[in-house]
């Protein structure tokens, strides 16, 4: 099992690189619609350890990758005018690994201060809570003259290549998905299933909802710091309430605590407003029908490959 | 082995429990009997620390479980069959038992206790990989109390085992109970609502009515005092 995992992400990332490779003939829109897929991979993934497989209702995913965001955008920023003349591509991409690396360690400490009230919240107050958690993130980058406040911060250098989108994609579904498999991981699909048979198995169930919260917003900080570097320009609406929800859906509709579910409906949720694009105006809308109707056919998720689920 | 003494827990302002005493001593099962509400789960939990009681104490060898958090309790040796065959439905049986050993490190050990669990109930081995969602009632209560098992306790706390199960499955469960009590020796509290059978089982028994406990004695007597044969054994 393992080595076949540990197979599928060095496969998985050297396509990444083989293809980022000769990115350079593809046309630029095709090739920004396929870094977004890489990033809502990541996204939907790290959502699903929280939402899914611990069974705790975040709806504050786009405030943890807010917080990845602005730092690995400011990071990048503060750095590049010191570099003299045009740095090595090995050290640009050191510096670029850094700066993601520091969006996703404050955007776990965000998740170990959410995850904090899971101690004494469950369902739907845990969501209004993960809710306002969101929105303080978004008022307060808001009024942050330091990050460009509403007016957004600019001018952030590209980064995100191919590469980068789906070779982090690879990995946070290999450190999910083996985390979740292993002995220790079990636990969190324990407290998902029975809260009270896991604490009398010896579980105990806070350390676990934590854990979780933090898990799921070091990924989705890296996803921001991505996010920040491909899109070149941020502002706190790019994360407002919306964003969660999108993410949100993708869990659903991918089937909760599916991975291989969830990454497909990544897939597809961020492929479908593009094809629609024709329908100009009507777009939202046949999306939204699009949803409702899907989930009306498959309840359960759109696929059940992975774990089966007892009906 | 275990003391309890002027035990009293609320949920708000409804008390569940006024201030009760029972002692179960080592080897023994003791069982605790008594209507809907009478407060025998509530006993448990408190005992397990899945709730905080109001006032009184609980000694487990010579030390106090109270404020001790459940997964500290199971530490102990104290294992907790929840009422309902909570088991954790998207897990498989094998993954189920190994969560019961969580706390165990020990591989070797690990694999003496699935093997005592797999000869007990050997119907979970052959669903081993099975889903434990999918397990009939019987099967996942039996499931329940192999997960418990897994943990190597030394006292087990038992919420219902005959809850929901068809009766043939029931008396399995039962006989089941009375060969791990007998043959590893394990201390075992059963709260049960068939006081026909948990009187039939037991060494000693309490019975327990809003939160209070009416009547104590050797369950052979229990049996037959009239007051208990009225109002639970049917006559």
């Amino acid at each position: 099992m393992h080595t076949r995992a540990k197979r599928f992400l060095i496969l998985a990332i050297l396509v990444a690189a083989g293809v980022s490779a000769v990115s350079a003939y593809f046309n630029r829109y095709y090739l920004g619609v396929a870094i977004d897929v890489g990033i809502n991979i990541i996204l939907a993934v790290s959502l699903n350890l929280i939402n899914g497989h611990t069974g705790q209702f975040s709806l504050g995913h786009a405030g943890f990758m807010a917080v990845g965001g602005y730092t690995a955008a400011a990071i990048t920023l503060a750095i590049t005018p010191h570099l003299s003349g045009s740095p090595s591509v090995v050290l640009s991409g050191l510096l670029f690994a850094g700066s993601l690396l520091a969006g996703g360690l404050l955007a776990a400490i965000a998740g170990l201060a959410v995850g904090i009230p899971t101690l004494r919240l469950r369902g739907d107050y845990l969501a209004i809570v993960t809710l306002g958690f969101g929105e303080i993130i978004r008022v307060v980058l808001q009024n942050m003259e330091c990050v460009g406040a509403a007016s957004g911060l600019s001018g952030i250098p590209e980064r995100t290549t191919l590469f980068w989108s789906f070779g982090l994609a690879a990995v946070t579904v290999y450190v999910i998905g083996c985390l979740v498999n292993s002995t220790y991981g079990r636990g969190f699909i324990a407290v998902h299933d029975d809260e009270v048979a896991a604490s009398a198995s010896g579980i105990n169930p806070t350390r676990y909802k934590v854990t979780a919260f933090v898990i799921g917003a070091f990924f989705a900080g890296l996803a921001g710091g991505l996010f920040a570097h491909h899109k070149l320009f941020l502002s706190p609406t790019n994360f407002d309430f919306m964003k969660s929800i999108d993410i949100v859906v993708m869990v659903i509709l991918g089937g909760m605590g599916r991975t291989g579910g969830v990454i497909v409906a990544a897939i597809i949720l961020t492929l479908l407003p593009e094809f629609l694009r024709p329908f100009a105006e009507y777009r939202m809308i046949i999306y939204a029908l699009l949803i409702i109707l899907l989930m009306i056919a498959r309840p359960q998720g759109l696929f059940s490959f992975g774990r089966t689920k007892a009906a | 082995m275990l003391e309890i003494k002027n035990l009293a827990v609320s949920y708000g302002a409804i008390n569940a429990l006024h201030g009760i005493s029972l002692r179960v001593d080592q080897g023994q099962i003791v069982t605790l009997i008594g209507s809907n509400g009478a407060g025998k789960s509530t006993t448990l939990r408190a005992i397990s620390g899945l709730i905080r009681p109001k006032s009184g104490e609980i000694i487990y060898e010579a030390g106090s479980l109270v404020g001790l958090p459940p997964h500290e309790i199971v530490k102990r040796g104290l294992s907790h069959v929840p009422e309902g065959r909570m088991v954790f439905a998207n897990l498989t049986v094998m993954e189920n038992l190994r969560m019961g050993a969580y706390l165990q490190t020990n591989a070797a050990v690990i694999r003496q206790e699935l093997d005592f669990v797999f000869t007990t109930f050997p119907r979970l081995k052959e669903r081993a990989e099975q889903v434990a969602g999918t397990l009939s009632g019987g099967e996942q209560q039996m499931l329940a109390i192999g997960r418990a098992l897994m943990s190597k306790p030394r006292f087990l706390l038992l919420d219902e085992p005959s809850l929901g199960i068809a009766p043939l499955l029931v008396k399995t469960i039962f006989e089941k109970i009375v060969e791990i009590n007998r043959q590893q020796g394990l201390t075992i509290l059963l709260v049960e609502q068939n006081a026909n059978l948990a009187l039939e089982i037991s060494h000693y028994g309490y019975v327990l009515e809003t939160g209070r406990i009416i009547l104590s004695d050797e369950s052979a007597k229990l049996r037959q005092n009239p007051q208990v044969k009225s109002a639970y054994l049917g006559g």
